[in-house]
């Protein structure tokens, strides 16, 4: 976790302000930014010094708040386009770090892309994992998701009719660009040997080159198994 | 642009605009040459239906600098439009995006220069006889 670092907050809402509390308390110096008189006001009888009123799309602003000397600029306004450009200019006119953009609307996602804004947070697709995760009819899971290093590890249940349910792992002709990494059988994980015996039942985590969900979907599913 | 023989196709989130262009035409809008798209600029599906891809000049010029900002840079890299323009009322920010190389039109800018101009001509002007 983050610790003694001189980390820039936009956006007092909810997120904001707590984020901006809890990164104080791990021994960061933050500076918060709000934009509205209000809403300012009510964060400063907790934050005092550490929350400064003005926009933060405008440059002045961010200088008063020592962008150059800023290890990390988070923007978390309700606005994505503020997110956007505030993470813009941090990134490629004061040449900070480390940035971390939220998006409001998930249809902007394509823009914080094209503005090669990264990495960014969407609450919408925080919860459409947890959903993925929480109904096994998805089936597949992501666990972790890199594409800048090309690297991805998902989680499948075996169902009843999974065709390598009762194979010996070291028979599996797992498909090229996948490597079986761990499995889970009642609440425990283990590495699997040539010799484990998969069960239906059995959860079992790969990692794999991005874009071939849909190969180890067939592969551990009622028709698969083969490669 | 339209009085020139250009084609002009406007794009608004608010459906009401449309009356706007008509204010001073003896015919419709469409009639006339224009088209009209309802939406905002971050909409992919309301600029594509505006032919964006097929066009010249692209000018952002909504009353947010930010909402012009972010879709001249849309313009820019994802559709290839050859000239894009952005209003950008924030004289620091309009500077600092100029020299990223986007043309920039700053209103603020253009106003205190008219403004400053007036002025010094009329103190000139009263000062001297």
């Amino acid at each position: 976790m983050a610790k003694g670092m001189y980390i820039i907050v936009v956006g007092a809402g909810k997120v904001g302000w707590g984020l901006a509390r809890e990164l104080l308390e791990k021994e960061n110096e933050v500076t918060l930014i709000e934009n509205n008189r209000e809403r300012f006001a009510t964060v400063e009888q907790e934050l005092e010094h550490n929350v400064q009123y003005g926009d933060a799309s405008e440059l002045w602003v961010l200088e008063r708040a020592g962008i150059s000397r800023a290890d990390m600029v988070i923007a978390v306004t309700g606005d994505d386009e503020d997110n956007m450009l505030i993470c813009q200019v941090a990134k490629e006119k004061y040449l900070v770090d480390r940035i971390i953009a939220r998006v409001n609307n998930p249809r902007n996602r394509q823009h914080f892309d094209l503005l090669g804004i990264k990495p960014y947070v969407s609450a919408t697709d925080l919860i459409l994992r947890l959903l993925e995760h929480e109904v096994p009819e998805y089936g597949l899971v992501h666990l972790l998701d890199l594409p800048e290093e090309r690297l991805e590890i998902i989680e499948m249940l075996l169902a009843e009719n999974s065709k390598v349910a009762g194979r010996r792992v070291g028979d599996l002709d797992m498909p090229e660009g996948s490597l079986l990494i761990s499995v889970l059988r009642e609440g425990k994980g283990f590495v699997p040997v040539p010799d484990t015996v998969l069960e239906a039942g059995d959860e079992v985590l790969a990692v794999l080159d991005p874009g071939m969900e849909e190969d180890l979907k067939s592969f551990f599913g009622p028709d698969g198994g083969d490669g | 642009m339209l009085r020139e023989g250009h084609q002009v196709s406007c794009v608004d989130e608010d459906p009401e605009a449309h009356a706007r262009l008509e204010v001073s035409l003896d015919r419709s809008w469409e009639d006339a040459g224009g088209q009209f798209t309802v939406g905002t600029g971050l909409e992919i599906d309301a600029l594509l239906a505006s032919g964006i891809e097929r066009a010249d000049a692209f000018i952002a010029s909504t009353d947010g600098d930010n909402t012009n900002i972010v879709i001249a840079q849309i313009a820019q890299r994802r559709f290839n439009v050859p000239t894009v323009i952005a209003r950008i009322l924030d004289p620091l920010r309009a500077e600092w995006y100029e020299k990223q190389g986007m043309t920039t039109i700053c209103p603020t800018r253009v106003a205190i220069e008219m403004l400053e101009s007036h002025v010094r001509d009329a103190n000139g002007a009263g000062g001297e006889g």
